[in-house]
């Protein structure tokens, strides 16, 4: 068998593993083991990225998602510091499951699409030497994607200043 | 590239479903700002996914300003969570129901 299909399984089931404790009731009770699942689905993600070639994507797959993201979860999970009555786990009612349901007769859309985009797959192209590294995607950036990386540094400053707004404290001591 | 493209789907596809579900069923604002994160990251897979079978790194540049986007949504969310908090003391998300109409 192949070494990159054995990694691949590895690193898929621990991505899927993660994600289901992140999101199954009985593991996922307390946020902050919820937090830890997910900073392990973010780097098992990262090692399926560096199959997929995508290097600079993969290291800042970890600065980004396992490094600021789960900070910033880390610190919330401590700010709001639930009591153990409010983490009791979900009750499952008819809209749940109904919505599960939904989900799942989408996610049966989506594979037939897959099923149906399989058939007429290419044979993928041979890489060039600096596929994935920080010049040739830099280039892509600065270059072909300018305008939506400028605006994304306005989406970035418009995010800081309403995060700060809606969480500030009101000095009256009122509402909100 | 010796895995195929459609397992690469199929493993967004799951992980996707998995972040959906998580949406939709369960009730905590943290629970269900993770699982949003989680189908985020689907979509990230599926773009790099399609970008190495095509030998093109413009998934790639996608990729980036969609981490740039979750960040600044999570940003957003997480004080909104807070401010939740302030308002109701809890972190459920049934409770801000106060414009319903």
């Amino acid at each position: 068998m192949d070494l990159e299909l054995v990694a691949f399984f590895a690193l898929a089931i621990a991505t899927l593993g993660g994600a289901l404790c992140v999101v199954l009731p009985p593991m996922a009770r307390n946020p902050l083991h919820a937090a830890v699942a997910l900073l392990a689905t973010f780097c098992a993600l990262a090692g399926l990225f560096v199959l997929l070639a995508a290097h600079l994507v993969a290291v800042l797959q970890v600065l980004i998602y396992a490094g600021a993201v789960m900070v910033l979860f880390t610190f919330v999970i401590m700010l709001l510091n639930l009591r153990p009555h409010e983490l009791a786990g979900p009750k499952l009612t008819a809209n749940k499951a109904l919505g599960a349901l939904a989900v799942l007769a989408l996610m049966a859309k989506m594979g037939v699409l897959v099923w149906a985009a399989s058939l007429d797959v290419q044979p993928p192209k041979e890489l060039y030497a600096e596929f994935g590294w920080v010049r040739d995607v830099g280039g892509r950036l600065l270059i072909d994607y300018l305008v939506p990386f400028e605006l994304t540094s306005v989406l970035l400053l418009v995010a800081v200043i309403g995060a700060m707004t809606v969480a500030r404290r009101t000095p009256a001591g009122g509402k909100g | 590239m010796s895995v195929p493209l459609e397992y690469w789907l199929v493993l967004a596809m799951v992980l996707f479903g998995i972040g959906a579900i998580g949406v939709v069923t369960r009730r905590n604002v943290l629970i269900v700002l993770m699982s949003i994160e989680l189908m985020l990251n689907a979509a990230n897979l599926t773009f790099l996914a399609f970008s190495r079978a095509r030998g093109d790194t413009g998934g790639h540049a996608v990729v980036f300003i969609v981490m740039a986007v979750a960040a600044a949504e999570l940003a957003v969310g997480l004080a909104l969570a807070v401010a939740l908090f302030r308002q109701t003391g809890t972190a459920h998300i049934d409770r801000a129901s106060e414009m319903k109409g």
